[in-house]
């Protein structure tokens, strides 16, 4: 999945990117840059264009116009969503969707990076090292006790980790989170902010928030959507010093 | 080929009765038409053609109606006294008449008459008689009707009176006609210029039976000889021929198009209150075409209720079955799919468990035979456009019928109270909720509304299909094709798709045979699908996910 | 390979006695069939040898439905379609060995082809003659037509309602052909009048308690075949598409390739099935594609327990045991049964009998196979219990 020494100078690459629903534009000529490794929040009021643009980055959308190169040279508007995350993108919706009829470790297991094959799948069995890297990521979003319960029994926040840890497993290089602090608890919103910082570094996050105190805890540079464009970005502080960020969320 | 027959007889029939019998008394008794008449007890049938001939000589105005009874088969002769009457078959009685006196004689025995029989020579002879006698009629209809059965049967006896016919006739349409009979007529003159001239003359004649004609003159026979010897008159036939054919074709299309839009109309009306169940509330209703079933039976119910109001029992069917069929919906959406929202499969399955008990259901009411529902006379015939076109009269009150439905549905979705509340509910059930509307009487009156519009479809199908257990059936996949292919949840998408289905159907048969059509539309739909899963006018847009 | 073996099994203790049973009646039927003298109470008539022998082909159906709407989350409305193919498949053969003792006597043509003055036989009828042929046409016809349909279908993501109506138009314009005479599959009165298969007589007993204990061969078949899918990866995969396609989709499985495969593969068993039920029934007609049928086998899985693969079995076995008991018993009531079973076992039996007993008897969390009766989240969320975090995340992930 990795391919090779070339590092690319942005991990995600959007230019112009314009959709359209009946004349409605969802996004409007939007623009962003994502580097390797890089930390991104991306906060926006409704309707600004924040789950729309993830529908393009992933396959979901065909934008009308505009780009969208992953690693710099993959054009990602030519795939469709499984080959988007085979390439390397791994995606939290805002609704945890785990699959509620499997244990957790059969969660895990769906989403560790390998073979995706119909038949692979049919003949494969999971080997002692992939039961190590399961145990690996159960531990760290704290469900090891909960290994082999159905995920559908989980608590609302534990299913929110599950899907962290299915997309963990999952390796991407870039991994998009559509606010992933809705319905969690003070504590649990921190640990989530916490979990995100580490992995970022090694991979590259963009999480969409509402939550203020949530950006201000992930620390990292924020770009402001509205009305499908960009309307500032830079640190947090910044970007709450903006005017028009201010007229946008404060009303006009 | 029937129906114009019966068209042409019934009229005349009532016509003569009334009209040429009686006056027949006024005049003197004719000495040969009475002795003619009597002659017909014959057996002989080339004998009654040389009697026939020679009462039509007699020029008696009785003389029609005689006709008349003998091409319907009602003529007998009483057998004791010989003397000619007219029966009027009843249930279980022969009424007859005095054919020279006109003179009613009440109910005679069975026994005690024999019938004067006729073969086909002998109808075409008295076909072409009555035609020519009706030529001088009153009755613009009439002379109409005589002038084109003059067409099928262009005989030149008939060209005097043709000819003097023309002249009083005033009627533009019925001098057209009048115009192409008499060159039918001369078609078989013995004189090639004339038939050159009829050629020419018929050159605007847009009539099958014409095309017939004129094909006959070009035709090549087995052992190389032509129907026309004259080779201007056959050029020139060929040459008319050829435009016939060309507006033949025209008129060809035009009528698959009736049929293609009466098709539509049809599958609209089935459809439309599924767009509703399906279209609006998202509720996969596979009883929808035992909802059609229930508005026809309901037809036939109402029928049998007003024997003798038949001209008005689909006035008071529709109201009838909107209510039958609403208040079926109404308790199977409170006692089975309100606890289904959300679980389309299941939903599917549990409504077409519904299906199977009200197909039992009206198997065991009213036996599973088909019902016998009757079309009114104002519904019956057809509209004559010309002798290449003509338009049923029921297909086309269906047509209007399934408009104003349509017309009178969006309407109450889009100005009514109830529309608005019905909008709500479906676009954001909480909210809705949180506002007061009692949602769950929204839902079933909803549910009620598409299950009602489902049952006055089944009065308006009631006049074109059998009615029994399974006409439901044959109309749901059709429906649900409609309403996928127009765009769930638009009104006017299931009009553009009913009406697309209805005409490709049409113009599809002819080229591939009914059946084959058939599966080729619903290869189509299917394909059409895969292309756009949510239909021509689809909505668009992030909230549209299943 | 063992440990593989092992896997499929686990944890099918109603597997494991379905196969049982099954195992026993192939063996001891036939015995009380042909062995035990006619007066005897323990003798099975012949008559009922053929009708078990039927219930197992309608159970094999079951199973191939079940392992698309149980465990894929597709409903087909037109499985009927496959078991259809497979039996004129295997019908077509069968006509072809009648030879020249039908009642035209032409040693080339069927009956119904001297009939419409045919006078050649058509090319599709090729190859007919081979059993060996036929029976590959039996997995092969329906295959191609499950993955043609479902190629179409998946790929363009036509999923639930939209699938199940498309299905269902499908038996049903195939249907509409095969009435067709110029189809050349019989028309209306489809493949009858069989006289014998690999040279043994359709009439002998013998015959037909060898096609009974195929049939049950078949089911066990078809059974192990299926449970091996659904305990794989792949099954956990289909079972991921069927509560969260879109899920599924992001974490990078190409849904289609697997709904298409298990299509395909159901489709296929679905063949074998008629196959088996045709000799059995003596006649193959359009009948068999009526949209009804393919219903009527959703109905069987529904009873009997969607997503568990024994449940369709015995909900097959069940409803048509009843089927067979009410037309012949009371026939006005049928139809009224059947629609009350749609709408009872819907409203009060999601996970159908089987869901029942283990749900009152064991406590059963429903393992893979159990389906969640409705949408996602449907019980409320367990809020009030906190995740169980022992140590902060982040100390373990450096």
């Amino acid at each position: 999945m990795k391919t090779g020494l070339h590092i690319p100078s942005n991990i995600l690459y959007m230019d112009s990117v314009t959709v359209s629903f009946d004349g409605f534009k969802a996004l409007n000529a939007l623009s962003l840059a994502v580097a390797p490794g890089e930390l991104r929040a991306i906060i926006g009021p409704n309707g600004a264009g924040k789950t729309t643009m993830m529908d393009v980055i992933t396959g979901k959308l065909r934008p009308d116009s505009g780009s969208v190169f992953f690693r710099d040279t993959v054009d990602l508007t030519q795939y469709d969503e499984a080959e988007v995350a085979n390439l390397g993108i791994g995606r939290k919706f805002q609704k945890p969707t785990v699959i509620e009829s499997l244990t957790v470790e059969q969660n895990l297991d769906l989403a560790m990076a390998g073979n995706r094959g119909v038949f692979s799948t049919l003949f494969s069995k999971q080997s002692a090292k992939q039961y190590e890297r399961i145990t690996e990521i159960v531990s760290l979003v704290g469900l090891i006790e909960k290994r082999s319960d159905l995920a559908g029994s989980l608590s609302h926040g534990q299913k929110q980790w599950l899907e962290i840890g299915m997309l963990i497993i999952q390796e991407p290089e870039l991994l998009l989170v559509d606010e992933p602090a809705a319905g969690m608890t003070d504590y649990e919103t921190e640990l989530t902010a916490q979990l995100l910082k580490d992995i970022s570094g090694e991979r590259s996050v963009v999480v969409v928030e509402h939550d203020m105190e949530f950006i201000k805890a992930l620390d990292c540079h924020v770009t402001v959507l509205h009305e499908g464009h960009q309307l500032a970005e830079g640190s947090l502080a910044h970007v709450q010093q903006d005017e028009r960020v201010i007229e946008v969320y404060l009303g006009r | 080929m029937t129906s114009s027959l019966r068209t042409l007889i019934a009229p005349l029939l009532s016509f003569f009765i009334l009209s040429c019998a009686f006056p027949a008394t006024v005049f003197a008794q004719d000495a040969p038409f009475d002795d003619l008449a009597g002659k017909l007890t014959t057996r002989s049938f080339s004998e009654k053609a040389r009697l026939i001939d020679s009462l039509a000589a007699t020029k008696d105005a009785r003389t029609l109606g005689l006709f008349q009874s003998l091409l319907a088969g009602q003529l007998y002769y009483i057998k004791e006294t010989g003397a000619i009457v007219a029966v009027d078959k009843t249930d279980d009685q022969f009424l007859a008449t005095d054919i020279l006196s006109a003179e009613m004689m009440g109910a005679v025995a069975k026994r005690s008459v024999k019938k004067i029989g006729v073969n086909n020579k002998l109808r075409k002879q008295l076909r072409s008689l009555i035609a020519s006698y009706s030529l001088s009629n009153p009755d613009v209809d009439i002379r109409l009707e005589a002038a084109k059965a003059l067409v099928k049967n262009p005989q030149k006896d008939f060209l005097p009176v043709l000819e003097a016919a023309l002249v009083k006739e005033t009627d533009k349409g019925v001098r057209t006609a009048m115009v192409i009979a008499r060159s039918a007529i001369l078609l078989g003159s013995e004189d090639a210029e004339q038939r050159l001239t009829a050629v020419e003359g018929l050159r605007e004649a847009n009539d099958k039976q014409v095309m017939t004609l004129l094909e006959q003159l070009v035709l090549e026979n087995e052992d190389g000889s032509v129907g026309e010897p004259d080779e201007r008159v056959r050029l020139a036939a060929q040459e008319v021929l050829a435009k016939l054919h060309t507006s033949a074709r025209f008129y060809k299309v035009a009528e698959d198009l009736f049929f293609g839009i009466s098709l539509g109309s049809v599958l609209l009306l089935a459809a439309i209150g599924l767009a509703i169940t399906f279209g609006v509330m998202g509720v996969i209703n596979m009883a929808h075409g035992e909802m059609i079933m229930l508005g026809a039976y309901t037809t036939y119910v109402v029928q049998l209720m007003m024997p003798n109001h038949i001209g008005m029992s689909l006035v008071v069917a529709v109201p009838a079955a909107f209510l039958v069929s609403g208040l079926f919906g109404v308790i199977i959406e409170r006692s089975v799919i309100r606890f289904l929202y959300g679980r389309p499969l299941e939903t599917l399955l549990a409504t077409f468990g519904i299906s199977l008990i009200l197909q039992q259901l009206v198997r065991s009411v009213f036996s599973p035979l088909n019902r016998p529902v009757i079309t009114p006379e104002w519904m019956s015939g057809s509209w004559e456009i010309n002798g290449m076109l003509s338009l049923t009269y029921n297909r086309l009150y269906i047509i209007f019928f399934a408009l104003a439905v349509l017309f009178v549905l969006i309407q109450l979705l889009k100005r009514t109270f109830f529309g608005l509340q019905m909008r709500a509910v479906t676009q954001n059930r909480a909210m809705a909720s949180s506002m007061g509307i009692r949602t769950g009487w929204v839902d079933a009156m909803t549910f009620g509304l598409g299950s009602g519009v489902a049952g006055i479809a089944g009065v308006a199908l009631s006049q074109l299909t059998n009615v029994g257990p399974n006409l439901g059936q044959a109309y749901i996949i059709d429906s649900f094709m409609v309403v996928v292919f127009g765009g769930v949840g638009n009104l006017l998408g299931t009009l553009v798709g009913a009406m697309s289905l209805g005409i490709v159907n049409k113009f599809a048969e002819p080229m591939l045979g009914a059946v084959l059509a058939k599966i080729l539309i619903l290869v189509f739909v299917i394909l059409f699908i895969q292309r756009r899963p949510r239909g021509l006018f689809a909505l668009k847009g992030r909230f549209v996910e299943d | 390979m063992n440990v593989n073996e092992a896997s499929w099994w686990r944890g099918d203790k109603g597997g494991m006695w379905l196969i049982a049973v099954i195992a026993v009646a192939i063996v001891l039927v036939p015995i009380l069939n042909l062995a035990v003298a006619e007066d005897s109470v323990f003798h099975i008539s012949t008559y009922t040898v053929s009708l078990l022998g039927k219930y197992l082909c309608y159970a094999l159906l079951a199973l191939a439905v079940d392992l698309i709407w149980g465990y894929a989350g597709i409903l087909s409305l037109g499985h009927g379609a496959f078991f259809a193919l497979g039996g004129y498949a295997i019908g077509m053969y069968m006509m072809r060995q009648i030879g020249d003792r039908g009642v035209y006597g032409n040693p080339e043509l069927p009956d119904f082809m001297v009939f419409l003055n045919w006078s050649e036989l058509p090319w599709y009828w090729y190859g007919f003659d081979s059993f060996s042929f036929a029976l590959l046409m039996v997995l092969v016809a329906p295959a191609i037509l499950a993955f043609v349909f479902g190629w179409l279908a998946f790929r363009s993501r036509v999923t639930g309602v939209y699938f199940s109506i498309i299905s269902q138009a499908l038996t049903y314009a195939l249907l509409l052909a095969f009435f067709r005479n110029d189809m050349g599959f019989g028309g209306n009165n489809g493949l009858t009048d069989f006289k014998e298969i690999i040279g043994y007589s359709l009439q002998l007993e013998s015959t037909k308690n060898a096609l009974f204990v195929c049939s049950g061969l078949a089911l066990i078949g078809g059974y192990i075949l299926c449970r091996y899918v659904v305990s794989s990866k792949l099954g956990r995969v289909l079972v991921a598409i069927r509560d969260a396609e879109s899920r599924t989709r992001f974490v990078g499985y190409r849904v289609e390739h697997y709904k298409l495969f298990v299509f395909v593969l159901s489709a296929m068993l679905a063949g074998v099935a008629g196959a088996l039920y045709v000799p059995q029934v003596g006649i193959i007609n359009p009948g068999e594609f009526s949209p009804i049928n393919s219903i009527e086998i959703i109905i069987w899985v529904a009873v009997g327990g969607r997503g568990y693969l024994f449940g369709a079995v015995i909900g097959a076995i069940l409803v048509n045991y009843g089927k067979t008991y009410f037309t012949g018993a009371f026939p006005e009531i049928w139809l009224f049964f059947l629609g009350g079973l749609f709408v009872v076992s819907t409203l009060f039996l999601p996970k159908g009998v089987v869901g029942l007993v283990k749900s009152r008897f064991s406590g059963d969390r429903g393992t893979e196979g159990g389906v969640n009766d409705g949408n996602d989240g449907a019980g409320l969320p367990n809020v009030s219990a906190l995740p169980n975090v022992s140590a902060p995340p982040k100390e373990e992930s450096s």
